[in-house]
């Protein structure tokens, strides 16, 4: 359904996404994780339509955002980072003015209108001016707003920012529910946001994918492996051989001119390691742990999970106790 | 067209819900109204001392429809910008902007969709100035054709004056930014005319040809000429072509 093909947006010298390709498959919701200024808003932008990469192409339901423009944006609903919105509106008329730049038909727009306002618990505030509204109901109009022509793709930027725990968990829901009939691309940077509403996770930081894979698969990687990297001069052939039988290593690969060596994490190996190169008198050139950097962005991300969790678990304690 | 008639109706509505509208209405009618009460007693007086010396006293047209036309142009001069500095710039800055760019309208359509809902809300202030022409009428011998091609003018001069004011908002995210670009690139183009007395013959005609001011001259008179019909639309056609450029650069 989306296809970003070597995607790259330079600002001047500043490369805010480098060579990012992804697909996202019909109804299949995509979570883009990072920390913030990783590129999630730029290459959303990108695939909105709302600016030109500098290269890559990005094709969405198989029209090219830049050469078919209009078609591809009756195709997506789009939430912009903190939902921009007009606040001399109220939220009907601002809701029917999107529908009507939307190009839904003035017959179905009333049906829209309730549907949109329904899905995002806003019957209650339809008559209210938009500035009089707090920053939780905004969020909300502007998810309404994404929604309000039944688009086939949703991308949602930051979708549940500013929002209370009670309206977080809603608002997941609410994103679970529209999977299937439509396919979405969300950012955040709360990690239990994307395991819980994501079918797939991208993990960029500095404008690169750091890692592509389901939630599942994402943790057992982080939680169970290490890898260390290595340069040995040296018959490379039995030095793999022999590095296989140290206790707790999995596997050992070779990477370009170098070494890679895979424990389960039980034991930090790297003093067996060196012990055993030198002994066998190779030469160590060099060693260094990697896939550090992706744990870097989790302990980042995992930071702000410990207040989320905290929230969440008061939140079911009231919840208890109602 | 649908997406157009959407963004103008938007953008009409904006000005009336916000106190923006009837600011610059009472504002400008205040001082519209003070000229024409100053024009018309001084031509009064004027006629008074003619008859009594037996001399032919100048028409009405002359003497206070065309001043008060050309004090307008001064008055919209000064308005203008702040009519369309909200136009892009406020978008920009909320970031609402992003909103009507990803939706499926073109930014053609967007940039045709605000000026036309601006021009309107000009014409709509203009329309009451039209009780200046409609007391004459009671108690002049006023000519209507000079009347109707000054508003004409009027009505494309200000369109101008739009089309610039809304390719300043386009560039910058301040809006009084735009509006001090907006005025001070209106009045250059007003005053480049003055230049025209004493640079050469040809580059004098080319001076006296951009100015903004120059074109209204005839309409003022009565005359509907098509090259100045033609000199505002295109002017109008440029700018509007250039706010589209502006905004399409990110």
């Amino acid at each position: 359904m989306i296809e970003v093909t070597k995607l790259t947006k330079k600002y001047g010298d500043f490369l805010a996404v480098n060579n990012i390709s992804f697909n996202v498959k019909q109804g299949e919701i995509l979570g883009f994780l990072g920390p913030n200024g990783a590129g999630k808003t730029t290459t959303m932008r990108i695939i909105a339509g709302y600016m030109p990469p500098t290269a890559g192409t990005t094709k969405v339901a198989g029209y090219d955002v830049f050469e078919e423009p209009i078609k591809v944006k009756s195709q997506i609903g789009y939430l912009p980072e903190n939902s921009p919105l007009y606040g001399h509106m109220t939220v009907k008329d601002y809701l029917l003015f999107m529908a009507e730049i939307k190009g839904v038909a003035k017959a179905q727009r009333k049906s829209r209108l309730n549907e949109a306002l329904h899905k995002c618990w806003l019957e209650d505030v339809q008559d209210r001016l938009v500035s009089h509204l707090s920053k939780g109901y905004k969020q909300r109009v502007g998810i309404a707003q994404a929604l309000i022509h039944d688009p086939p793709v949703l991308i949602l930027d930051e979708p549940t920012i500013g929002l209370d725990p009670k309206q977080i968990i809603q608002v997941r829901n609410m994103i679970r529910s529209l999977k299937g009939d439509h396919t979405i691309i969300l950012s955040t940077h709360i990690l239990p946001e994307v395991s819980m509403t994501c079918d797939r996770i991208v993990i960029i930081n500095k404008g690169q994918v750091v890692a592509m894979d389901t939630p599942e698969a994402l943790s057992k990687r982080l939680k169970g492996t290490e890898k260390i990297y290595l340069q040995v001069m040296g018959a490379v052939d039995k030095i793999c051989a022999r590095l296989g039988t140290i206790k707790g290593v999995l596997n050992v690969s070779t990477h370009q001119d170098g070494i890679i060596v895979e424990n389960d994490g039980q034991a930090d190996i790297r003093p067996y390691l060196a012990e055993i190169i030198v002994k066998n008198k190779w030469k160590l050139l060099e060693m260094r742990s990697v896939g550090m950097s992706l744990e870097e962005i989790f302990l980042q991300l995992t930071t702000v999970e410990k207040t989320q969790i905290t929230q969440k678990g008061q939140e079911a304690q009231q919840e208890v106790r109602r | 067209m649908k997406n157009i008639w959407a963004i103008f109706k938007k953008e009409l509505s904006t000005y009336f819900v916000s106190p923006i509208a009837y600011v610059m209405f009472l504002v400008f009618l205040l001082l519209a109204g003070y000229f024409f009460y100053s024009l018309t007693a001084a031509f009064n007086l004027q006629s008074t001392h003619y008859t009594q010396y037996n001399m032919a006293r100048g028409s009405i047209n002359d003497m206070v429809m065309a001043p008060l036309f050309y004090n307008i142009s001064i008055i919209l001069l000064l308005m203008i910008p702040l009519f369309t500095m909200r136009m892009y710039s406020e978008e920009k800055k909320s970031g609402t902007l992003e909103v009507l760019l990803t939706s499926p309208i073109s930014s053609f359509e967007l940039v045709i969709g605000k000026f036309l809902g601006s021009l309107s809300l000009y014409i709509i202030m203009l329309f009451f100035t039209l009780v200046y022409s409609a007391i004459l009428f009671f108690y002049s011998n006023q000519d209507l054709g000079p009347i109707i091609s000054s508003y004409l003018g009027l009505i494309l001069m200000g369109a101008s004056y739009i089309s610039i004011g809304l390719l300043c908002s386009s560039l910058t995210e301040n809006q009084l930014v735009a509006a001090v670009i907006s005025f001070g690139v209106l009045l250059f183009l007003w005053v480049i005319g003055w230049a025209a007395n004493f640079a050469g013959p040809d580059l004098g005609k080319l001076l006296s040809y951009i100015s903004i001011i120059e074109h209204f001259n005839d309409f003022a008179k009565g005359i509907i000429d098509s090259k100045d019909v033609v000199f505002y639309l295109s002017f109008i056609g440029v700018n509007l072509f250039l706010t589209n450029q502006s905004i399409q650069l990110k």
